[in-house]
């Protein structure tokens, strides 16, 4: 089956017993507490914004510490048009983010570049960076962000965690 | 006072610079030669009886067919009078260059870059005139001058940075 | 023992004049800071270089662009009915004005009026989306100087506003629903009956934001007698809105070049004394008070009507119409194929947004497609007197300027 069990607390005192293996552990842990990186380019960021505030509370799927800094981060929603004079700036970001990182491109500009078929926005920030998970929208709205990030701790719990670190860093995808 | 005494008032007072005004939905474009346009902005701006205070916006126009193809385009307005006027001029391409009217109102520092950003027209005098919306290094061109293509010249798809990440 | 570095020298008295007890000189040197792009003010992409003495500001120089998505070239690419949906994202915290401004220009441009109606509905758009800017203005300026309550407490009531967006066109934020020569649809009576509801609950709530700040000496003390500047200085400089306001200098679109329903309602534009953030933020709150009444007395007003101009040739037909007769949905198509003949001239028509006054200068020369339109947006003007304000305060100050500002560099770089 591949879940978590929890054990129930038997009448007689026998205690909860937990069995999983280390890498479903690892990856519920992840997946349950991921730290986005604040990176609102534009219009999407200001839904990112309503998605952590009040009413749509990112903070109870774990996600809701957004860290300023990429070094505490493990998780980068590009939220906006990537303009190519910003591409510099968002790839060295990523780069400075840890291993294990994900990255999310937020609304159709991030996606494809969306309208702005213009000689200064590059069409889609999959480009340069390799991103997990697409939501479409412009701008999608804050559930929309949330089913989002709920595939991608669906991605993650599939994601192997003893691997041989590779010695080099590629970028996986080219244009 | 009306539109049409102010455009008066400036052909009589500026009558070797003045080419042109026209009223058109209820605004007043005054076209004036380039040599003159700092001398009326400066009366414009100084008049009591004009008295434009506050800059409303520095752009340009691109008209490839003319023989001076860009025009600059200036427009004021006077808080107390609440009036507002347009003032423009005629630049050829093979010398764009204009007066720049920073020391009469601040705030054209910054319209002027980008002015000087998009379509190329450099401003005399300005204190810091470089490019503004697109990096200081931009090669292709002027964008929005009428040959430029609308998708650049492959400037958004050219990652030289990304060489540098793979170590 | 003692380190053989710079300081260590410096801090040695003169020995030929021993008796001078003068403090020891510390040598400083300007520090360059760079400030963004990415940062956590929720102000967007801005990067600002801050010359630093110590925590003083000697000069900022803010480099723009890194937003610049070139709509001002994509304007000339399409027709004036396919530029609405840009506007929506320029300042995108208030699209619905956006969306105001431009069809305001066109209509000058076509020279058409616009039904009563229609007038009413949207200034009563307008005036929402207006609430909807400056709580989020107020929550971010409140975050950004440490008051996180304030925040989610002005979140939680821009989300029924959003929600009544929602309910009117189908989007939350980027909602184009105004049209050239009018609206797209009509208020359902839902829709009244809830905005009356708002408009009830709404005034204590801002009591309930100001009691948290107006007293507060951590909030005054950031806020008063900071980034100051004169009235002519802002004149001078261009600038708009509630941040010229806050300098006393009484100028607003909707009073001194009276458009659409605002002639024919009454309310008082609130004005500053100092030029400094606390008069700004005055502004801004006082403003929400302005908007509720404005909302009121057009609600009361409003009659039936037309909600679209008829102007066969330049705005579009009704959607139930395009989709059952042939004539409409022939006119739809021609309209947004090759667009309505537009007459040769130009035209500059600004609106009170609320960052400042939004402005477009469009020049046409016949057919479809505007030849040059140029956006006069406050932000970026406004980007222009950062360096100015920002002369002589504290590092900190930096970001309490930006918010007070109200910079949205969707609009600053367009």
């Amino acid at each position: 089956m591949g879940l978590i069990q929890i054990g129930r607390h038997e009448k007689d005192g026998t205690s909860d017993i937990v069995t999983t293996t280390v890498e479903k552990a690892v990856n519920w842990a992840r997946k349950g507490s991921l730290w986005p990186m604040t990176f609102g380019l534009a219009c999407c960021a200001i839904e990112m914004i309503a998605a952590v505030s009040s009413r749509y509370d990112m903070d109870r799927y774990g996600a809701g510490v957004f860290r300023a800094s990429p070094r505490q981060s493990d998780l980068m929603i590009v939220a906006g048009t990537v303009c190519r004079r910003m591409a510099p700036v968002i790839r060295k970001l990523y780069d400075q983010m840890p291993e294990p990182k994900y990255v999310i491109a937020m609304g159709s500009c991030a996606t494809s570049g969306n309208i702005y078929d213009s000689y200064s926005v590059v069409q889609g920030v999959d480009r340069f960076v390799p991103v997990d998970i697409y939501v479409p929208g412009c701008p999608p709205t804050p559930e929309a962000l949330f089913d989002g990030i709920l595939k991608l701790q669906e991605r993650i719990m599939l994601k192997p965690v003893f691997l041989k670190q590779p010695d080099q860093v590629r970028p996986s995808l080219k244009i | 006072m009306s539109l049409q005494q102010l455009a008066n008032r400036i052909q009589e007072n500026y009558s070797t610079g003045f080419v042109k005004a026209v009223e058109w939905r209820g605004d007043l474009a005054v076209t004036v030669t380039r040599d003159r346009l700092h001398e009326v902005a400066q009366f414009l701006h100084d008049d009591p009886a004009t008295d434009f205070d506050y800059i409303v916006h520095v752009s340009s126009v691109d008209w490839p067919d003319d023989e001076e193809r860009f025009e600059v385009v200036y427009e004021f307005y006077s808080i107390r009078k609440r009036q507002r006027i347009r003032l423009k001029t005629r630049v050829p391409e093979s010398d764009c260059i204009v007066d720049s009217l920073t020391d009469l109102w601040k705030g054209a520092d910054f319209m002027e870059r980008e002015v000087f950003d998009m379509m190329g027209i450099r401003f005399r005098h300005h204190p810091d005139l470089r490019r503004i919306l697109l990096p200081d290094d931009y090669t292709e061109g002027y964008p929005l001058r009428k040959d430029f293509p609308l998708r650049g010249k492959g400037w958004r798809d050219t990652f030289e940075f990304l060489d540098e990440t793979v170590r | 023992m003692a380190f053989e570095d710079q300081r260590t020298t410096v801090y040695k008295i003169d020995p030929a004049h021993p008796e001078s007890e003068t403090l020891p000189t510390l040598r400083t040197e300007e520090l360059l800071l760079n400030m963004g792009p990415q940062h956590p003010a929720t102000h967007g992409v801005l990067k600002v270089i801050l010359e630093l003495e110590g925590e003083r500001l000697v000069k900022s120089t803010p480099v723009l662009g890194y937003l610049h998505r070139g709509v001002e070239k994509l304007a000339e690419d399409g027709t004036y009915h396919q530029f609405i949906p840009h506007t929506d994202r320029l300042d995108y915290v208030c699209a619905m004005y956006n969306n105001f401004a431009y069809c305001r220009a066109v209509e000058k441009l076509m020279n058409i009026t616009v039904p009563n109606r229609a007038e009413y509905l949207r200034t009563i758009v307008a005036e929402v989306q207006r609430i909807i800017g400056h709580q989020f203005w107020l929550g971010t300026q409140a975050l950004d100087i440490g008051a996180m309550t304030v925040f989610f407490y002005c979140f939680r009531d821009r989300e029924i506003l959003m929600d009544w967006f929602d309910e009117l066109c189908g989007a939350r934020l980027t909602t184009s629903w105004y049209r050239i020569g009018g609206v797209e649809r009509d208020f359902t009576p839902s829709l009244i009956e809830k905005l009356k509801r708002f408009l009830d609950y709404f005034p204590p709530k801002i009591d309930e934001y100001i009691v948290f700040l107006e007293t507060n000496r951590i909030w005054l003390g950031r806020t008063k007698g900071v980034a100051i500047i004169s009235a002519e200085d802002a004149v001078s400089f261009g600038l708009s809105g509630p941040t010229l306001r806050g300098s006393g200098v009484d100028y607003d679109l909707r009073k001194a070049q009276s458009y659409s329903a605002y002639p024919k309602c009454e309310f008082s534009v609130p004005l500053g004394k100092n030029g400094d953030t606390y008069d700004r933020y005055w502004i801004r709150v006082q403003e929400l008070y302005e908007s509720v009444k404005i909302i009121r007395q057009c609600l009361e007003q409003m009659q039936d009507g037309p909600i679209m101009a008829d102007v066969p040739s330049v705005t579009l037909p009704p959607k139930q119409r395009v989709f059952t007769n042939l004539e409409s949905m022939i006119q739809q198509f021609k309209l947004f194929s090759q667009g309505f003949d537009a007459p040769p001239g130009e035209i500059y028509c600004g609106t009170e947004a609320h960052k400042g006054e939004l402005g477009f200068y469009i020049v046409s020369t016949g057919g479809g497609k505007p030849y040059r339109l140029k956006i006069r947006a406050p932000s970026f003007i406004h980007m222009g007197a950062f360096d100015h304000m920002s002369r002589g305060y504290m590092i900190s100050d930096a970001v309490t300027i930006f918010g007070t500002y109200d910079i949205v560099m969707g609009e600053c770089d367009r």
